[in-house]
């Protein structure tokens, strides 16, 4: 059982049409406890990659194409979640090395090191109420399901289920990091929206590697 | 919401283009990818000054761009800083053999893509020094939040840098000169209504009718506390009590104050502020020897103003005196 190619377009996929689904939604969360731009830079983003994923070079692989995200997302959607995201599929992307077929400790170790360049590049840690609070639960949860034996999928769905756990954690807390970080009390009752948008991309992961592992 | 655009999606390119055509004098725009560098290119020599960040806050800062200030500014999407190519073709384009220094506000996503794109023009040859503006009082700095942010004093550091940079000091002395501004600078804002960014078409935050925003940043994200509107002298000791402290200022100084419009506030409120601000001032001992009201540093058509005040010494007064000519500043040439 692994994943490949198939599954990175697949991801790409469901995550345009996901993001765009949720455009007017994130801007709304974000209008919250923000400046109301991040459904809409997140939706240039994708299309930017969608685009991009039209022409994919012959030969990519996993991580190549993972890496087109990468500079493609650095290079169009700007503010925070630019630099953010993108670091998070450089990294992930590097953790894949040429493999043509991931299984699930593969997984894991994308997913682990995508975690750890937004860490290294936001300087967030859980609890700070930024994209961080889904993404290191979902880190978490697919490492002990892989320990379990599960799929990738199955490994996926783990982590999905914890980020998106973990964006809903984020609604009690102060932020500390980021713009809602001058808000004080009043972030408070407020869902973070880079930690919804990172729960949908992992949601989508995790669809994508249903419908394509084999 | 009314607004005169066309698609919200053209808003900055559209903008950024008319604001070519109507100062070709001074400006040249690149459209892709996106930024207004000086019309004539790099002064051979001279350090390039850089500067950028979301639109929605002009004339900051393609209106500064030109003689004795900026050499280039990269404007992002509406309230989004911009990538990293842009600042780095702009970058490239303000070289003039001696560097280029990037100011930048205190803001989360300016930083990190203006320090990735400062890595990637290092990678090209040209020597990169930043600095950061962080001017806001109403913001504690601390590890517990995003500290200080980048505002109106950003006006203040550009051109005292862009003076700096035209007298031909090295690219370390344009800085240390940069870092000298932002460290005797100190500003705060109020809010009273919100802007709309074109593409969300509803205003930013919600700000009941009878209520202002005390601390506001550049894009109105709140400060310190939200209050029932009073009389502008008993806001402008709100804001100026917090500055005054902070620095802290003393009877004796000399300073400049700048009283600067978010956009949806007319001059006859401005001056309103800045006659109270003033006699506070004078009542303190504090000299105020250069001045500065307008819309300088604006959040779409929200209603407030900042105020910013700036110690000045013999320096700064003359480096703030020195010719500039940018489509929004114009003096001494």
């Amino acid at each position: 059982m692994s994943l490949g190619l198939p599954w990175v377009t697949a991801w790409i996929d469901d995550t345009v049409n996901v993001v765009a689904d949720n455009r007017i939604r994130l801007i709304a969360l974000d209008r919250e406890i923000g400046d109301g731009d991040h459904g809409e830079n997140l939706d240039r983003g994708f299309q930017a990659v969608k685009a991009k994923f039209e022409a994919l070079p012959e030969g990519s692989t996993p991580g190549s194409a993972l890496k087109l995200v990468a500079t493609t997302l650095i290079s169009t959607v700007g503010g925070a979640s630019g630099p953010l995201l993108g670091t998070a599929y450089l990294k992930g992307s590097q953790a894949l090395g040429d493999a043509t077929e991931l299984d699930p400790e593969a997984i894991v170790a994308f997913l682990t090191a995508a975690r750890d360049g937004v860490v290294m590049r936001g300087k967030a840690v859980v609890g700070d109420k930024t994209m961080i609070d889904a993404w290191s639960p979902a880190v978490d949860a697919a490492a002990a399901a892989a320990a379990d034996g599960k799929t990738c999928s199955e490994v996926l769905a783990a982590a999905a289920d914890a980020a998106a756990a973990g964006a809903v954690s984020t609604e009690p807390l102060v932020a500390h990091k980021g713009r809602a970080s001058y808000l004080g009390d009043r972030a408070i009752g407020h869902r973070d929206p880079g930690a919804e948008s990172s729960s949908l991309i992992i949601r989508a992961a995790a669809d994508a590697a249903a419908a394509t592992e084999k | 919401m009314k607004k005169l655009i066309n698609d919200p999606k053209d808003v900055v390119d559209e903008s950024v283009e008319g604001f070519g055509l109507a100062h070709p004098d001074l400006v040249t725009v690149s459209p892709d990818p996106l930024f207004v560098a000086r019309a004539g290119g790099a002064t051979q020599g001279r350090v390039g000054i850089v500067s950028g960040g979301g639109s929605g806050h002009e004339p900051l800062h393609a209106g500064f761009v030109g003689y004795g200030m900026l050499s280039a500014a990269v404007p992002g999407p509406v309230f989004t800083s911009p990538t990293p190519d842009p600042i780095v073709a702009a970058t490239v384009a303000s070289d003039g053999g001696a560097g280029v220094l990037h100011i930048v506000k205190n803001y989360t996503g300016d930083v990190l893509n203006f320090e990735t794109a400062a890595d990637l023009a290092d990678a090209e040859g040209i020597r990169v020094v930043s600095v950061v503006v962080d001017d806001d009082v109403a913001v504690k700095d601390s590890l517990y939040t995003a500290g200080r942010r980048g505002v109106a004093g950003t006006v203040v550091v550009e051109k005292c840098a862009g003076a700096a940079a035209e007298r031909g000091d090295d690219l370390d002395a344009v800085a240390a000169v940069a870092t000298k501004v932002n460290q005797n600078t100190r500003t705060m804002g109020v809010a009273l209504t919100a802007g709309i960014v074109p593409h969300a078409g509803e205003p930013s935050f919600v700000l009941p009718e009878d209520e202002i925003e005390i601390g506001i940043g550049i894009h109105g994200e709140p400060g310190r506390e939200r209050i029932t509107l009073e009389p502008a002298d008993a806001i402008v000791d709100r804001m100026l009590g917090p500055i005054l402290e902070d620095l802290p200022f003393t009877s004796g100084d000399k300073v400049l104050l700048f009283v600067n419009g978010m956009g949806g506030t007319p001059l006859v409120e401005q001056y309103i502020v800045f006659r109270h601000a003033a006699r506070v001032l004078a009542e303190k001992g504090i000299e105020v020897t250069r001045t500065l009201v307008g819309n300088f540093v604006t959040s779409l058509e929200m209603q407030g103003v900042s105020i910013t005040v700036t110690k000045l010494d013999d320096e700064l007064t003359g480096l703030w005196d020195a010719p500039v000519q940018t489509a929004a500043l114009r003096w001494g040439r």
